[in-house]
């Protein structure tokens, strides 16, 4: 049997993710530069930058650690900037339960925006069989692997410079525009371009209330009015339902 | 505000613990369970939503404020990078495309 890395799947998920690395980059690098900004000691912006790994709730917690915010305000807005994720694990469990709980932990952790979307982009639903499967883990392995390392090999060196890249570079914004782009691919259907457009609004519309819950509130009022939508508008195809 | 201190370091740890639970939330318990049919249908437009409900914002939004001028180099980003997608398919090409028109606008004329 070949091994993962072998594996063409796992070849293709790294060359997908070639084209959206350097967006990751990007935003790594400016994300390093804040962290070490940010007052924290340099152990901490070490341990921050090689283990949190999530760039959106790094950066909502950084500015509430560095002010000395009570630990659960930090971490309830850490959990809601990362809600997404919880959305799309409900997804990918399908595509995960064969593994072992231990490997599936360290999967779902190392799956970040990218790599979910570059797969559900290529299987928008798990294979029915077990080598399907494994081939689908095989290119998240690879999407993955190339995430991990650009996203954190540029945060290492935005924090080994952070002295010399000012921040109004507004380089991070890159980040930014491979997100815009996972978008523009998801919206392959009229309801989840009025979802991207009602969440999109919503979530400018609450952007004052606590803990980042604005994010909550958009998914659930977006979510909401697609399901009521589905009655007159063609529903998303059948093929794309996850779970 | 040199120095390491235990809170921050118990604030690194569990926003680590953080990272693992929500991108492992609905795979965690290996117990049978099937979705009702309105969640499964939800779940073909949450991701999108919860997607936009974070980059959205990082577009329109200055500092909690909605941009109130057209003057910004992101909102012309997104709609080269956009065109592009729509025109050619690319992700890199979205990406480089946006960037083409946003670093100029910021870094030249301070968008």
């Amino acid at each position: 049997m070949t091994r993962w890395w072998q594996d063409e799947h796992f070849k293709l998920g790294l060359r997908d993710m070639v084209s959206v690395a350097p967006g990751m980059a990007a935003w790594g690098l400016m994300t390093g530069v804040a962290t070490a900004n940010s007052g924290l000691s340099g152990i901490e912006v070490m341990l921050l930058t090689l283990l949190v790994y999530a760039g959106s709730s790094q950066l909502a917690a950084l500015p509430l650690i560095a002010a000395g915010a009570p630990l659960w305000v930090v971490l309830v807005t850490a959990f809601c900037v990362n809600l997404r994720f919880v959305v799309f694990s409900a997804h990918l469990r399908n595509y995960m339960m064969d593994l072992p709980l231990g490997v599936r932990l360290f999967r779902g952790y190392a799956t970040a925006d990218l790599s979910y979307m570059l797969m559900i982009r290529r299987w928008p639903q798990a294979a029915a069989d077990a080598a399907g499967r494994r081939a689908q883990r095989n290119f998240l392995a690879g999407t993955s692997l190339l995430g991990w390392l650009s996203w954190v090999g540029a945060n290492l060196l935005g924090v080994a410079f952070s002295s010399s890249i000012p921040m109004n570079w507004g380089l991070g914004f890159a980040g930014t525009m491979a997100l815009v782009g996972i978008l523009c691919a998801l919206t392959n259907n009229p309801l989840r371009v009025v979802s991207l457009l009602v969440a999109g609004a919503v979530a400018v519309a609450t952007m004052a209330l606590p803990l980042r819950l604005n994010i909550l509130v958009s998914i659930a009022v977006a979510v909401a009015i697609c399901l009521f939508l589905e009655r007159w508008l063609p529903p998303a195809p059948s093929d794309e339902e996850g779970a | 505000m040199e120095g390491t201190d235990a809170w921050t370091l118990l604030a690194v740890a569990l926003l680590t613990l953080n990272t693992v639970v929500t991108r492992s939330f609905f795979f965690i318990s290996s117990k049978k369970w099937t979705l009702p049919a309105w969640a499964r249908r939800s779940l073909v437009y949450a991701p999108i939503a919860a997607l936009a409900a974070v980059v959205v914002p990082e577009v329109v939004m200055t500092q909690g404020q909605l941009v109130t001028t057209w003057q910004d180099a992101r909102l012309f980003a997104v709609a080269a990078g956009a065109s592009w997608y729509y025109l050619r398919k690319g992700l890199l090409g979205t990406l480089v495309c946006g960037m083409a028109v946003y670093l100029p606008l910021r870094l030249g004329l301070g968008w």
